[in-house]
């Protein structure tokens, strides 16, 4: 079993936090801390096990790392799994998020903990390997943000933000805008958008949206403003 | 320009996405905290909004805040609205931030299960993939227990990427809700089979965890994985199945013999490291597991040896860590191996790698010996020296420590060489250990009492060189040792030469400034130094010394009495009091010596760390019980006891004032030492402490070197400890020679033998003696302390509750919970409510469908039979393995004891009881009687066990119970009411007189198509002893009595037991029989001697043996689809009784003719039932039985129409009886 996956940079900066045990944040700060203050102690050319005794409270529990500039990737591992086993795995997924970030670095990292937490996903579950063939990886990883992109880009997120960022563009300063998609399908959305000016004199929320917003692709927006008093 | 414009002035609120975020993070470097706080102020508004994009965008981004550490369980609610968004992108948002801080204390989480369920049963693969993901890291109890059924579900899913990730997410299922494991089972073996190489390589995962926790459990799948192993290429399963083989091994010898070859081909073919890796590591646990040194193993552990060797040789640090690694595996059963190669880890211990010189040293710990242990210890010393960074240094001093006081100091001889490197160790400044070597110290001077002159003059060395140790800045670490060493001198102070120096060294003003523990134990050990010193200058008439040193303490005592620390504070106090009253006893002139000393009477002795744990809780005392009976409420503070606690406390608080007279003290210690002798839970000193304490003991143990004592601490060049070193050899040199020369004499004198042995053991550690006779003192233990070893067991291992039998057959109840809808008709038909998981498991689509087709009443049947089957399909797994792992050919037939000519009757009738006790045996197990299957062992323990029983006088008793659970059981079996049944049996009366009373009952002969077992009760109801008892037959053309060979027809068989009065035993006999479609008779004679006081006489009883139709029926079960192709057939023949006057009940009924008539049930409805049977030659029976209102009718089905009506006009006697 694989008891946890920590990226960390030079700096022990986290990058990727991921424990399959349940710990309470400052437990696991602290492990990334202790883990850390082992690993930076090490040389370059020394082998990538350590012993980390109790951190993990279980006494087989050892560190597999490797070390690729800035970042580290830290697996920590029961006696189940082959230490070299696991040092090939952690080669796999920085090639992994090589192939899906074209050439990534700490910062892709930085920036799409997210994206990465997805790719992880698709080959460690619940501390145990589900995947270990590369192509596969990528594979499973594309298909989903390929869905992803189908949907934002088939607009609903797209609509509702673009509704937003238009809405607040006309209103000016001092409103709140939220819009959210009440029907939708092919080109025609029905969009509610809500408007709300927090610092109006009276100090009261009052609702300017206009209820119902009809548009025709995402291009030419109309919309109907009603205010309410 | 109105976006840029809008960007700007709205505080970007809405936009403030994952990516802003971090950027924002990055640009408030100085204030973070605050603008993180700011961060999730917003957060918390957008969380409030019903936009669920922008719900999600906020999740999103508390997934990141919570990688920082910020504790995000708060928006829980908010997370499960994101998780159950209908799209994609959100939900996979929700389920991260879910599996990133959920937990089984998440107080929402039940929340999820229609969601997650709802996801799993999704149509896109990704919906139900993220689910699934997102629940192996939070799945809880409760949400295993709901969602175990569709997880399983999904194993069987036609995506393999659906597959596999269910078959992973099931272990975690498994961990959480323990019951699960065994109805999954089935269909997660499947899975090892998996088309898809990733759902295998799943599988093969899961199944390893599960069997490193228990692996005893997997045993049988062991041939199922060693064809994987064989066949695989993947070497990611080859690793996890190499790794799973490792932990079986120990548990089967005969499956490590099997795995040898394959693996020792695996390590000369395969290029992967890993593989190779794990082989050695597997082959090792193989290799341990076949203890006893098999000549052609020894290639194996050479080949072992020799591929780690070139591991720890690679310039790849990771494989030379692993080499280490494994061969410390080695080391535990191989030593020698490992041994030869001790240049190659010494020069581990210079490598750069702090992993690869921990691992090097582990490999030491095993590898010393009597031999070697100081030169390993010397060339570790000098590591100490060179090591850079504490915490290697502190590493290498625990493990001299470790490596020396390993199993109770067993590989020290020399004592004096072992305290000299403590001292030695003394002087590392910085090290966090002090403590270690101040208890080391402690218990080398405690046990070992040979040593504690040596002991306590180099710990007087020590205190006098206090300065040298306390003045280090790091006072924590290495001032502990003083603490020993002011123990040491004091309680052996005895043995000190100097004691009014090391007295002078303790009362030194620099010691103030030790730490508080540290003082107190100064204080407490100068007045027992004191006392000693006391004694002796008393003894020696130097009275003014004594006077002297009186006053000296309580001129420097003060100092402690100032002592900030309490425990000091108070011990000096008390002990200045002390001395003062002794100093005016001194001016009086009265000897006190004797009662100084007599405060420190009495031997310490080492306690072990679990003694009390172990000591056990007397008979008839409770723990719990009140010992007074628990106030009552309404009794509150009443008056008398608080004015008896009052008056108490006024008369002692006289009596407890320091002053107290010496008469009194003494006369005090006096009653606690009789207390003490008295209590058996004291721990008491060796014989007559008193005079042991102050007699030096073991004078004639001292050492036999002689040590310089005027050795200072630090002798400049050589350390102390070389000189036991070069002493050493020196000794083992003198040795050697001497030993040699009685070796050459021996040699002379008996050369065959001595010359083996002395191959074997050539300069063996046993040869080396110590050098001086050493007492280790062993740890005590109370009076009969429990022996037990559950102390490391931890009660809340989780993995525990998987040590679950794979093997044993599904239960009807055993199955996953299954959500249904609630409604009206389920509490109609309770059957439709049980949809037999279990079945789908199996072989899902097949069983279903015929599911369906059965009628709902029917399914109860079903499962039952489904059960028969998966029993046999068990029983042959289990077989399989036997098979599969011995190289001999199968037991199957062999061995049938009937087969061979029996040469005597006591001969004749134990197989028979052999077979008939394997025969219930089975029928109770397993119902299902195809004895030839049994193997050879099986038979043998039946054997014995039958050895045992006829030896046991109340057998006839137990096998009528016996037979009755059987008759229980078969009515279970058949009928579901749970009415009780009246007791039967199925022992018929043979013949009665007043001496004896016989019994018989008649079985068919399961083996044997034309054998019959007849069993005889003898029970002796007279006064008189019954011997020689003979029972003789008249045999007819179709039935004989099988006799020895060479006997005649006519010779009895002798009974092979005797009987005293009142008592019975049971006696077997065996008949053969051509033709069984009829009942047939036997006259026979009981003949036997009866003696009395009066005599002997000779007595005879005649009997008639009734052999009915029924007892060559034999109870076999038949499965419904079975008993209906049977009727179908046609080839039957049929008959039918009707019985009038029935009054018992329809069950009862049925049990009566599965007793009396061996029958079994095969399906009943109401007040109809078939039921099943089968003659010894092999005729099929079967019944349809009706009962009206106060009949009953039989419709019987025969091959043969003669047995059917024989069997039918027996069946009506006995429903007549009714």
């Amino acid at each position: 079993m694989i008891n946890a996956i920590l990226v960390f940079n030079n700096h022990g900066k986290p990058r990727l936090v991921r424990f399959y045990r349940h710990l309470a944040e400052e437990a696991q700060q602290q492990i990334l801390r202790d883990t850390f203050h082992m690993v930076l102690r090490r040389d370059e050319h020394v082998c990538n096990f350590l012993e980390c005794g109790s951190l993990f409270g279980s006494p087989d529990c050892k560190l597999i790392y490797r070390h690729y500039a800035t970042l580290y990737f830290v697996f920590c591992v029961d006696s189940s799994e082959s230490e070299l086993g696991i040092l090939d795995l952690i080669q796999v997924f920085v090639e992994t998020l090589d192939k899906c970030f074209e050439n990534v670095c700490e910062l892709d990292l930085i920036f799409h903990m997210d994206k990465v937490h997805y790719i992880l996903q698709e080959v460690v579950i619940g501390g145990m390997v589900l995947e270990t063939n590369m192509n596969e990886i990528v594979a499973q990883a594309e298909a989903q943000s390929k869905l992803e992109k189908a949907e934002v880009s088939g607009s609903v997120w797209g609509l509702e933000r673009g509704a937003q960022v238009w809405a607040q563009g006309r209103l000016g300063s001092g409103y709140h805008a939220g819009a959210s998609v009440l029907w939708g399908g092919g080109r025609r959305e029905l969009v509610a958008l809500r408007v709300s000016q927090p610092a109006h004199p009276q100090g009261k929320a009052h609702r300017v949206g206009a209820p119902h917003w009809g548009v025709q692709g995402a291009a030419s927006m109309q919309v109907l403003l009603c205010c309410q008093g | 320009m109105a976006l840029k414009m809008v960007k700007g002035s709205i505080d970007r609120m809405f936009d403030k996405n994952l990516q802003d975020l971090v950027r924002g993070i990055r640009n408030h470097k100085e204030d973070e905290a605050k603008y993180i706080s700011q961060c999730i102020d917003e957060i918390k508004q957008e969380l409030k909004q019903d936009n669920i994009a922008v719900k999600a965008n906020a999740v999103c981004k508390l997934t990141y805040l919570q990688m920082l550490g910020y504790d995000i369980s708060w928006a829980a609610f908010n997370i499960i609205e994101v998780m159950s968004a209908s799209k994609f992108t959100f939900k996979r948002i929700g389920y991260l931030a879910a599996s990133q801080c959920f937990h089984e204390g998440t107080d929402v989480i039940m929340l999820t299960t229609n969601q997650i369920r709802k996801d799993l049963s999704s149509p896109n693969q990704y919906d139900t993939g993220v689910a699934l993901t997102g629940l192996s890291c939070f799945v809880t109890p409760d949400l295993a227990r709901d969602l175990a059924n569709d997880i399983m579900t999904l194993m069987s899913h036609t995506k393999p990427y659906i597959r596999k990730k269910a078959v992973l997410i099931m272990y975690k299922v498994f961990l959480k809700y323990p019951e699960s494991l065994r109805p999954a089972f089935p269909r997660l073996k499947e899975k090892l089979e998996d088309p898809d190489p990733g759902v295998q390589s799943a599988a093969v995962n899961v199944i390893c965890e599960l069997a490193r926790r228990n692996p005893k459990n997997y045993l049988s799948l062991a041939p199922l994985f060693f064809k994987l192993m064989t066949s695989s290429t993947n070497n990611w399963v080859l690793i996890k199945i190499i790794k799973l083989f490792g932990a079986l091994t120990p548990l089967e010898p005969r499956l490590g013999k099997k795995l040898i070859e394959p693996l020792t081909n695996l390590i000369h073919s395969t290029s992967a490291m890993s593989l190779l890796y794990e082989c050695v590591n597997t082959v090792i646990a193989v290799l341990i597991s076949l203890s006893s040194g098999m000549p052609n193993h020894s290639a194996s552990i050479q080949l072992c040896v020799q591929k780690l060797r070139i591991l720890i040789e690679d310039s790849d640090q990771n494989l030379k860590y692993l080499g280490l690694l494994a061969m410390s595996k080695i080391l535990k059963t191989h030593p020698k191996s490992v041994q030869s190669h001790k240049d190659l880890i010494l020069q581990c211990l210079d490598d750069k790698d702090e992993s690869i010189r921990l691992r090097a040293l582990d490999l030491l710990y095993g590898m010393v010996s009597k031999k070697n242990l100081m030169e390993i210890v010397k060339k570790l010393m000098i590591h100490v020296d060179k090591a850079e960074g504490t915490t290697y240094r502190d590493e290498l001093l625990t493990k001299i420590i470790d490596i020396c006081s390993q199993s109770n100091y067993q590989y020290i001889t020399n004592f004096e060489w072992y305290i000299s490197i403590l001292v030695e160790l003394t002087r590392l400044e910085g090290t966090r250990h002090g403590h270690l070597i101040a208890a080391q110290m402690l218990d080398v001077a405690i046990r070992v009492k040979a040593i504690r002159k040596f002991a306590v003059s180099q710990m007087a060395m020590l205190l006098d060189n206090a300065h040298l140790i306390a003045s280090n800045t790091q006072r924590n670490g290495i001032c502990e040792v003083l603490y020993a060493a002011a123990w040491i001198c004091g309680e052996f102070s005895e043995h000190l030469e100097e004691a009014n120096q090391t007295l002078e060294a303790m009362l030194r003003p620099k010691v103030t400034t030790l730490p508080g523990h540290i003082q107190a134990v100064y204080v407490q050990n100068m007045v027992k130094l004191y006392a000693s010193i006391l004694q002796q200058k008393e003894q020696a008439g130097e009275k003014e010394a004594a006077q002297e040193i009186t006053q000296l303490m309580i001129e420097r005592l003060p100092q402690f009495v100032q002592s900030a620390d309490l425990e000091v504070q108070e011990r000096a106090s008390c002990i200045l009091q002390l001395i003062k009253y002794i100093q005016k006893l001194q001016v009086k002139e009265v000897p006190v010596a004797e009662e100084v000393i007599a405060l420190f009477a009495g031997e310490l002795n080492p306690v072990a760390p679990k003694a009390q744990k172990k000591v056990p809780v007397p008979e008839g005392l409770d723990l719990d019980a009140w010992i007074n009976e628990p106030p009552s409420d309404s009794e509150s503070e009443d008056e008398k006891p608080k004015t008896i606690f009052h008056d108490e406390e006024q008369r002692h608080s006289k009596p407890r004032h320091p002053e107290m007279d010496e008469e009194e003290l003494a006369r005090r210690r006096e009653a606690r030492k009789q207390e003490q002798a008295n209590n058996p839970f004291y721990i008491k000193s060796s014989p007559s402490p008193q005079k042991r304490y102050q007699d030096t003991p073991g004078v004639e143990h001292i050492p036999v070197v002689q040590i310089d004592l005027s050795v200072p601490l630090k002798v400049p060049g050589m350390p102390m400890s070389d000189q036991y070193v070069k002493l050493e050899e020196e000794r083992r040199h003198k040795q050697k020679l001497e030993k040699d020369k009685k070796k050459k004499k021996q040699k002379k004198e008996k050369r065959g033998k001595h010359h083996r042995h002395n191959s074997l053991h050539t300069e063996s550690e046993e040869d080396i003696a110590p050098a001086h006779h050493v007492d280790i003192i062993t740890e005590e233990m109370p009076e009969n302390a429990l022996p037990s070893d559950e102390d490391d067991k931890d009660p809340n291992d989780p993995y525990k509750a998987l040590d679950i039998d794979l093997d044993k057959p599904l239960a009807d109840s055993e199955k996953l919970p299954v959500q249904r809808h609630r409604n009206a008709e389920a509490l109609k038909m309770p059957e439709s409510e049980v949809p037999p998981v279990e079945k789908k498991s199996k072989k899902p689509k097949k069983k279903e469908k015929k599911h369906k087709e059965k009628e709902k009443d029917k399914g109860k049947k079903k499962e039952k039979e489904k059960k028969v089957v998966e029993e046999e399909e068990e029983e042959k797994k289990e077989e399989d393995l036997d098979f599969w792992l011995s190289t001999a050919p199968p037991p199957g037939s062999a061995a049938q004891p009937q087969s061979g000519p029996q040469t005597s009757a006591a001969v004749a009738s134990e197989p028979e009881g052999v077979k008939k006790e394997e025969r219930e045996e089975q029928q109770e197990e397993e119902e299902e009687d195809e004895g030839k299957k049994s193997s050879k062992h099986k038979k043998k323990k039946h054997k014995k066990e039958k050895e045992e029983k006829s030896k046991d006088k109340k057998k006839s008793k137990k096998k009528h119970h016996h037979s009755e659970e059987e008759m229980a059981e078969s009515v279970q079996n058949g009928t579901l009411d749970d009415e009780p049944l009246p007791p039967m049996s199925s022992y018929r009366l043979l013949a009665e007189n007043p001496y004896i009373k016989t019994t018989y009952d008649i079985q068919g002969n399961l083996q044997n198509d034309s054998q019959v077992t007849v069993s005889v009760i003898f029970e002796n109801k007279s006064t008189s002893f019954l011997k020689s008892m003979e029972l003789n037959v008249l045999d007819s053309l179709n039935t004989k009595m099988l006799r020895p060979e060479g006997s005649s027809v006519h010779d009895g068989i002798p009974v092979p037991f005797q009987l005293p009065p009142g008592i019975s035993n049971e006696a077997q006999f065996v008949f053969t029989l051509q033709s069984i479609v009829m009942a047939q008779k036997l006259k026979g004679t009981l003949s036997f001697i009866v003696k009395n006081d009066e005599g002997s006489t000779h007595e005879k009883l005649d009997f008639k043996l009734h052999f009915s139709c029924a007892s060559y029926l034999i109870t076999t079960p038949c499965y419904s689809d079975a008993f209906a192709k049977l009727l179908e057939s046609g080839d039957l023949h049929m008959s039918s009784i009707k019985v009038d006057g029935i009054s018992i009940s329809f069950q009862h009924l049925l049990a009566k003719i599965c007793f009396h008539h061996h029958f079994s049930v095969v399906e009943r409805v109401d007040s109809c039932a078939s039921m099943y049977s089968r003659s010894i030659q092999g005729h099929h029976v079967c019944l349809l039985v009706k009962k009206g209102e106060n009949s009953v009718s039989i419709d019987g089905k025969c091959s043969d129409p003669t047995l059917l009506s024989n069997l039918l006009d027996e069946m009506k006697e006995t429903l007549s009886k009714c």
